[in-house]
């Protein structure tokens, strides 16, 4: 009965994040901002659909099962790089120099780095 | 000649217990199969990954798992909440420059990739000398506070880790 009540608890979270990240989605005005929406869909409300599926399958079914731990991983490896591609492009398309805030360091955004300014003063990377 | 072998020991470990994941099911024949996955592709990969980070305190990255669990679940609800209850004209959406101390490359993916997931913040872009990165908050209506709680949060806590 406990756990029962705890996977319908993660499903019912996860269900709540799922569509509070697409209405985001609909309701911020700007690219950026709406790009922060969809990434409560993949933390919260994935991992509340993967918690209720693991603690059904080992404490109901009987059967652990990793796999769910390892789409939590994947996923946690792969939504930060998706994310900084559709940051990337944005910048390309609507941003330039003066409307990001300054690096504080000699040289500009790597957005923005020309490959010809590198060989001119080369800098050593640790 | 160890080295050449085995450029990566803790990407094979990693491959292996992968593997037996994967397949759900701990036998000879899969444990066999994820060495041997494990020995060739750190082999093959090798001449992308020169160096072998060092992890200076193995230890601490449970503490740092911990804490960036819990930071997602707080900010996922404060996110939702910015979301569903403030209008539009009062969401502060802000580019924050955050100057790195960290200096190694896998340390500074690790941080990029945490600020990512902790909702309400995505890093965006590096300084192409890699002494700082771009972050945009969702909500931000002081921007150095976010850059505070980013370095003393997570950034001293990989330095203790990696470097």
């Amino acid at each position: 009965m406990f756990v029962e009540i705890l996977i319908s608890a993660g499903l019912v979270i996860s269900g709540i994040f799922g569509i509070v990240g697409s209405f985001g989605l609909i309701k911020l005005p700007h690219p950026m901002m709406r790009l922060h929406a969809p990434t409560k869909a993949t933390t919260l409300g994935v991992g509340g659909a993967l918690i209720a599926s693991m603690l059904y399958f080992g404490l109901i079914e009987r059967d652990l099962s990793f796999h769910e731990l390892m789409i939590t991983v994947f996923l946690f490896l792969t939504a930060p790089i998706t994310g900084h591609f559709i940051a990337k492009t944005h910048i390309h398309r609507n941003e330039n120099k003066d409307s990001l805030p300054e690096t504080g360091t000699a040289r500009p955004w790597a957005t923005f780095d020309h490959p010809q300014q590198e060989q001119e003063q080369p800098e050593q990377q640790s | 000649m160890l080295r050449k072998l085995l450029p990566h020991p803790l990407l094979t470990l990693t491959l292996i217990i992968v593997w037996q994941m994967l397949v759900n099911k701990l036998t000879p024949g899969n444990l066999l199969l994820g060495l041997i996955l494990g020995l060739v592709i750190p082999f093959v990969t090798a001449a992308y990954w020169p160096n072998r980070p060092r992890l200076r305190n193995p230890l601490a990255i449970i503490e740092y798992t911990a804490i960036v669990i819990w930071d997602i679940i707080v900010a996922n609800v404060e996110v939702a909440y910015i979301i569903l209850f403030k209008s539009n004209a009062n969401t502060h959406p802000a580019w924050v420059t955050i100057p790195l101390d960290l200096r190694t490359p896998e340390a500074i993916t690790v941080l990029a990739g945490t600020i990512t997931l902790t909702p309400g913040t995505v890093s965006s872009d590096v300084s192409a000398c890699g002494k700082a990165l771009l972050v945009h908050c969702l909500d931000a209506p002081d921007p150095d506070a976010v850059r505070d709680q980013i370095k003393d949060r997570y950034e001293r806590r990989l330095k203790e880790i990696f470097e």
